[in-house]
């Protein structure tokens, strides 16, 4: 079934902005949301559906605002919330930022979107490229015809018809990030691999599209010899231009792209990986009231690579007083806002090791609190340009238009960190 | 150029300077002031009284500015249903104009106008809407058809709209077979289960909407899928056939359309079950494939994981095996919000087992020294229910328990007392080594649960605790100042030891105990318990320690498990919705209302539990409405406006009989005929003219004999009382069966002081189409007159009348309205009880009953706590209400009584019902498991079968 209204409420829960699609949630169930909230909240059973008076609201946070939906059916709870962050995605490619001032001075356009996103509490459309073909933010660029794009309810919705590039090029970026929690003992908890293939293209007409990977299932099945390295990819997800039924068939992956930048594939391998870079820290008490920290920092990868702007950081105690450190390489600086210790490296090749020796005071008498947990872990940020974990490679990329033209693929590799933990002691 | 500025001016006499703005000629300073309607709308100021002025800049090029009349209208028609006239011109014009955007515009917006008037315009634009050569116009007047459904369903049935619909299903296009597909299944709900079968899924539409599937926006495929999802079959290759379509959708990258996928598999998976073999190599090719997308699904945005575990959860109680060797996924990361980590924890304890335990202990250890309070609260609980899952694994847990003890964080150890008394609980007498240790901490318990986790850990091994009276003495110290859950405890840890260990030191703690509680306390549950030990402890120390030291029976870990007839309905049908997430069926929280009856909502506020009983898409709220058209007394055709709500509220007799003085009986039955479902908003539908011409003119003319109840005057005055109206004219009565259908016993006892005559006599629609064969009541008293004093018999056959049916579920509900030419109209509410449908012919071969358990539908099950003198005796009183009994039999071992019977029901097309009665021995219960066609009919038989086996009927 379907939602009732949406509504765009201020921080304090105040609506700024609201549409009703149904008639049958009134506006006061909005002005009881804030209450709801801060009353789940204190009972420690915060979520982003909760029940109120035969009301469900589901909602998000975004920036200074609530985006709250609300319904009395048994709606689609998992579509209702997507929805809810597509529209701060069409939100955002209209107005750049989404907070209260530009909700406010772009009211009329966020009606009017509001209007053309859902129709009865069904969502309708949410590509924000084709949107702008016949929602203009200027109202004076309005031609006195505009009409629909055909896109709209077409098979290929993401595309509009008639486009022209004088060079014909399509850029592809691989780019691989790594998720991995280590425990304080340095065991590998958890390691997953998190590929993105961003794709920027930049095609005239209505071009067929056709990519080739080293997919270790499809060279299977073709019945090919390991002669190059295959890769098995876990789990795919396809941007909604590439046809699933096809690829579920023969494994090819065959589309007609949206014009510009997009996420084309993301797949995601969970094989163990090696820590790409180790960080190790143990921490000694000569005394009560200092505390040292001796880090090692290993690279585990070829030495031919690099790795760009790696940054770790280290958790210090909230009440640590004046630390001094002195590093191998690169510089650290400390950061009481984050309670951490930064340690930038400007370019970290494979196979190295540096080091860190930190000092620090703790006040004399010892707070008697109840968050006496443990220290967060440390986390670690790097770039590793020309390589990627898993070993993907793009094999070719087949452009083909009916007006013949040629396209040049351009195709790049990176390795970044993603949720990169390591536990502290 | 910024639109905030409009929202700045608040000055005054500003609604007058708009007035004049609005008229201008200039078509700039027009549309601004159109603007500041719109800002002042916005922010919630009244704007209704310019309502003409903004109307008549409705005819206008600029799309724009045509686009914010359009919103004002669908602001505020409802408050101006009359001016919103001025505007159906525009609309018509409008749904013509050579621009589809302008035309689907005119579509879209005329159906949120609801107001009664427009509607009857809106249906020719829509129709030609419908088909329109532009997809984006016939898409938007799909959902027109159920907004429009929504104020007027006869107008949509009788404009042919929903065959228009179905035709839809066929369109080339994709996004208009999704909408198409989205208003069906609405009006679908909005009708009811057992309404006609609107979507009619033959293999035709179905091979269609699995083509659409590949083509139309996410939207729409999930549209798709939610209905594919709801589409009851029982052939495994077409389960197969829809499976194979369906798992590319899992490569997708919404997180929506993968969980919709996820659900249609994974009904196709209870499908293919029944098939050959099983299905078992299908359902595990499947499963592999399925599982890679769920834990994808963690990677999506908070709020969506959030939706994501609370599916899952219920994903791994229904089918374990398909994640059953990824707990990894779901550890916690430190920054994941509480919510999310809360629910992680959830599903690893379920997948934790022999092969991961050390992993996930490990974690939660690690969970346990984190910050968040509530979360190392519940990690510490997570330990604990691990080891009472798993056997083999409690020791380790226990010696993790024991480490986070150490660490001697207040919070930690209290909690981690309270799990270690339930892993005693569940393994006595094996890790009781351990207690030293615990007793260590008491100094830091200050929580009542830990506390009185730790007194009963002492109580129950007094007599292994050396200094246990030592140990308790020091709790007792305070005990006035506890709180009762403790209190408690302390009293019976205290009875334990002194039966353990009956010293000197536990007798003079016992006696300060009990008197303490008995004298010193308003507790009632304390004093309670207090007096029974006294007693106990003071007549037979022995007969006390068989109490109170008795053997208690084993512990498991079944918090947060589902019923598992809620979980598969919770899997297969409602994955991915609302109800999956709270883990609740719809029908406890749904609550939509009919558009019109919303103004009324003011009225009363509504609480989750009080919806009970309620099915998805029925308009319980009703209620509201006619309890406050009741409190008004503004028009009896609103009182019947009840249809199907169960608990009807019975109007005030005195404001009931002014309202129907002044109306008329005329107007009342005409209310009464047309009152039901069908309509569908709260202005009075009192047509005195239509009434007028009902069949009252027939049926005045009819002379039918006087007939007797058939039963001794002594019996009438035992009849229930239905009406009591003391100074009035009170009415008893029972509904019975006799001669093949249902008759009403009535007796009618005048206490006013004049004689009442005129008597007539009309049921509302009900779940069985019952109503009156005449309803003129033949009175038997002469000339139909009751003098005053008197008591008048009267029977009153009642038939079947299709027409009067109500859509499911089935509600017992019987309203009844009683005519008097003296006191005005009675009502009265009374429950259609089993034995009066059930049909004398409804018997069956006990071989066609077996074959039919087998193909119908899943039993429904329930325990009534009857106490029924024997099987024999129920075997009688079954019979006698045409329960027939089909099978008699022992069940091996138990000894329990197991009785087969059926009995069949044409009214309200409830058809066939097979039940099986267990009788429970001893305990005095019956568990009675019915079966039959339609899934709403259990309820009627668990609801009428007390009366039938206690011999009421």
């Amino acid at each position: 079934m379907a939602i009732s209204a949406i509504f765009f409420l201020d921080i304090k829960g105040r609506i700024i902005i609201f549409r009703d699609y149904r008639g049958d949630v009134s506006p006061k169930y909005a002005e009881k949301f804030m209450s709801k909230i801060n009353e789940m909240e204190e009972a420690g059973k915060l979520s982003p559906v909760i029940y109120d008076d035969g009301v469900t609201y589901l909602y998000l946070q975004v920036s200074n605002l609530y985006l709250l939906a609300v319904t009395r059916t048994n709606v689609n709870a998992c579509s209702t919330l997507v929805f809810l962050h597509r529209v701060v995605d069409v939100f955002r490619h209209y107005f750049q930022e989404l907070e209260e001032e530009s909700l406010r001075d772009n009211f009329v356009i966020v009606y009017e979107l509001l209007d053309e996103v859902m129709d009865f509490g069904y969502p309708q459309f949410t590509e924000a490229k084709i949107l702008a073909e016949y929602i203009k933010t200027d109202a004076y660029k309005m031609e006195a015809t505009v009409k629909p794009p055909m896109a709209v309810t077409n098979a290929v919705s993401w595309r509009m018809e008639g486009i022209r590039h004088k060079k014909n090029e399509v850029f592809l970026d691989v780019v691989e990030s790594v998720n991995l929690l280590v425990s304080s003992t340095g065991q590998v908890v958890l390691s997953e691999v998190v590929g993105v293939l961003k794709m920027r293209a930049y095609l005239s007409g209505m071009p067929e599209c056709k990519l080739g990977l080293n997919d270790k299932v499809l060279f299977e099945s073709q019945g090919r010899t390991s002669k190059q390295k295959a890769v098995e990819l876990e789990d795919i997800k396809f941007h909604q231009c590439v046809r699933l039924a096809r690829f579920e068939n023969d494994r090819t992956i065959s589309f007609i792209p949206p014009d510009g930048a997009f996420d084309l594939m993301t797949y995601r391998i969970s094989q163990n990986i090696k820590p790409l870079i180790m960080v190790e820290c143990s921490v000694e008490k000569p005394s009560r009231s200092r505390t040292e920290y001796l880090v090692k920092a290993r690279s585990q990868f070829k030495e031919r690579s690099q790795a760009n702007t790696v940054e770790i950081m280290l958790p210090l105690p909230a009440d640590a007083i004046s630390p001094t450190m002195k590093c191998t390489q690169g510089s650290a600086a400390y950061v009481p806002e984050k309670s951490a210790l930064v340690w930038t490296i400007k370019s970290f090749p494979g196979g190295k090791e540096y080091s860190l020796r930190c000092h620090f005071g703790l006040p004399s008498v010892e707070a008697e609190d109840e968050g006496k947990g443990k220290m967060p872990p440390i986390k670690v940020k790097f770039e590793i340009p020309f390589f990627t974990v898993s070993g993907v490679q793009v094999r070719y990329l087949k452009v083909i238009e009916k007006s013949g033209y040629q396209a040049l693929p351009w195709v790049r590799y990176i390795t970044t960190s993603g949720n990169y933990e390591i536990r502290m002691v | 150029m910024s639109d905030g500025k409009y929202f700045s001016t608040t000055k005054r006499g500003e609604i007058h300077e708009l007035k004049e703005e609005l008229r201008s000629l200039d078509r700039p300073k027009k549309k601004d002031a159109v603007k500041k309607v719109i800002a002042a709308m916005t922010v919630g100021k009244d704007v209704s009284m310019l309502f003409p002025d903004v109307v008549n800049c409705m005819q206008t090029d600029d799309l724009e500015l045509k686009k914010l009349v359009y919103l004002y209208l669908i602001n505020y028609a409802k408050t101006q249903p009359d001016l919103a006239i001025m505007a159906v011109n525009t609309f018509v014009k409008d749904s013509q104009d050579p621009n589809p955007l302008i035309r689907a515009l005119a579509v879209r917006t005329m159906g949120c106008i609801r107001v009664d008037k427009i509607t009857e315009y809106l249906c020719d634009p829509l129709q030609r809407c419908l088909k329109d050569d532009d997809p984006y116009v016939r898409k938007t007047a799909a959902i027109c058809v159920a907004k429009l459904y929504d104020i007027n369903p006869e107008l949509v049935e009788d404009r042919g709209f929903l065959d228009m619909l179905r035709e839809m299903l066929s369109d080339a296009n994709p996004m208009v077979v999704a909408n198409a597909l989205a208003a069906l299944q609405e009006i679908q709900e909005l009708a009811g289960s057992g309404g006609k079968d609107l979507l009619q899924m033959t293999s035709q539409t179905l091979n269609k909407l699995l083509a659409a599937l590949n083509e139309c926006t996410e939207w729409g495929q999930v549209f798709i899928l939610d209905s594919l999802a709801a589409y009851d079959t029982r052939d495994p290759r077409d389960a197969e056939k829809i499976a194979e379509r369906v798992l590319p959708r899992l490569q997708h990258v919404n997180s929506a359309v993968v969980l919709s996928a996820v659900k249609v598999i994974l009904r196709c998976m209870d499908v293919v079950a029944l098939g050959p073999g099983g299905g078992e190599e299908t359902i595990k090719g499947w499963s592999k494939k399925m599982a890679p997308p769920l834990v994808t699904l963690l990677a999506s945005e908070p709020e969506v994981q959030y939706v994501a575990l609370r599916n899952i959860n219920l994903i791994v109680q229904r089918r374990p095996a398909i994640l059953a060797n990824e707990v990894k996924v779901f550890f916690c990361k430190y920054n994941d919000p509480l919510y999310v980590k809360m629910e992680k924890l959830e599903i690893m304890i379920r997948l934790a087992s022999d092969k991961n335990i050390d992993q996930v202990l490990l974690e939660l250890k690690e969970y346990a020294q984190e910050v968040d309070v509530d979360f190392v609260r519940k990690s510490v609980r997570a330990i604990g229910r691990c080891a009472v899952a798993l056997e083999k694994a409690t020791e380790r847990c226990i010696n993790v328990l024991l480490e986070l003890i150490q660490t001697k964080v207040s919070y930690v150890v209290q909690e981690a007392i309270i799990v270690i008394k339930d892993i005693f609980r569940r393994y006595p007498n094996q890790y009781e080594s351990i207690i030293a240790t615990l007793c260590d901490n008491l100094d830091s318990l200050d929580e009542p649960e830990a506390k009185s986790s730790m007194i009963w850990i002492i109580g129950e091994y007094a007599e292994r605790i050396d200094n246990a009276d030592e140990l308790l003495e020091a709790f007792l110290e305070t005990f006035p100042e506890e709180t009762a859950m403790v209190q408690l405890q302390l009293l019976t840890a205290t009875v334990k030891l002194f039966l353990k260990k009956p010293t000197e030191s536990a007798q003079k703690m016992i006696s300060a105990v009990l008197s303490c509680a008995t004298n010193e306390t308003d507790n009632p549950d304390l004093r309670d318990r207090a007096y029974i030990y006294w007693r106990l402890l003071s007549t037979d120390p022995e007969a006390a320690k068989d109490v109170v030291l008795a053997e208690k029976p084993v512990i498991a870990d079944d918090s947060s498990t589902l019923d598992p007839s809620l979980l598969e309905q919770l899997v297969s049908r409602y994955l991915a919705t609302v109800a999956a997430v709270y883990h609740r069926p719809p029908e406890t929280f749904v609550s939509r209302q009919r558009m019109a009856v919303t103004r009324a909502e003011e009225l009363g506020s509504r609480k989750f539990e009080e919806d009970d009983g309620a099915t998805p898409g029925t308009m319980v709220s009703d209620n509201n409405a006619a309890a406050a058209a009741g409190a008004a007394a503004a028009a009896v055709g609103d009182l019947l406006d009840l249809s199907d709500a169960s608990p009807v509220p019975v109007p005030p007799a005195a404001a009931v009989g002014a309202a129907a003085a002044t109306r008329g009986l005329d107007d009342l039955l005409g209310g009464l005929d047309l009152g039901g479902p069908t309509i569908r908003s709260s202005i009075p539908h009192i047509h005195p003219a239509a009434a007028a011409a009902d069949p009252f003119a027939a049926l005045a003319n009819s002379s039918p004999a006087p007939i007797s109840l058939g039963i001794s005057p002594a019996a009438l005055s035992q009849l229930p009382v239905l009406l009591a109206n003391p100074g009035g004219v009170s009415v008893q009565g029972r509904l019975v069966r006799q001669g093949g259908q249902a008759v009403y016993q009535l007796a009618l006892r005048n206490d006013t002081l004049a004689p009442v005559d005129g008597l007539m006599i009309q049921t509302n629609r009900n779940s069985f189409g019952l109503s009156p064969a005449s309803q003129v009541l033949a009175v038997s008293a002469p000339g139909g007159v009751i003098p005053p004093g008197g008591l008048a018999p009267v029977r009153v056959p009642l038939l079947v009348d299709p027409s009067k049916v109500t859509p499911p579920p089935l509600n017992t509900g019987l309203q009844v309205a009683l005519r008097t030419n003296q006191v005005g109209v009675l009502y009265f509410n009374d429950t259609v009880p089993l034995s009066a449908l059930t049909e004398e012919t409804g018997t069956m071969e006990a071989a066609d009953f077996l074959a039919a358990w087998k193909t119908l539908p899943p039993e429904a099950s329930t325990r009534l706590p009857l106490a029924v003198p024997s099987a024999e005796v129920a075997k009688q009183r079954l019979a006698a209400a045409n329960l027939f009994v089909l099978a008699h039999r022992q069940v091996p071992a138990t000894s329990q009584d197991a009785i087969y019977a059926t009995c069949r029901i044409t009214a309200g097309g409830v058809g066939q019902v097979l039940l099986e009665l267990k009788f429970v021995a001893g305990a005095g219960g019956v568990d009675v498991s019915v079966k039959a066609e339609r899934q709403d009919v259990a309820q009627l038989v668990f609801d009428g079968l007390p009366a039938v086996l206690l011999g009421a009927a």
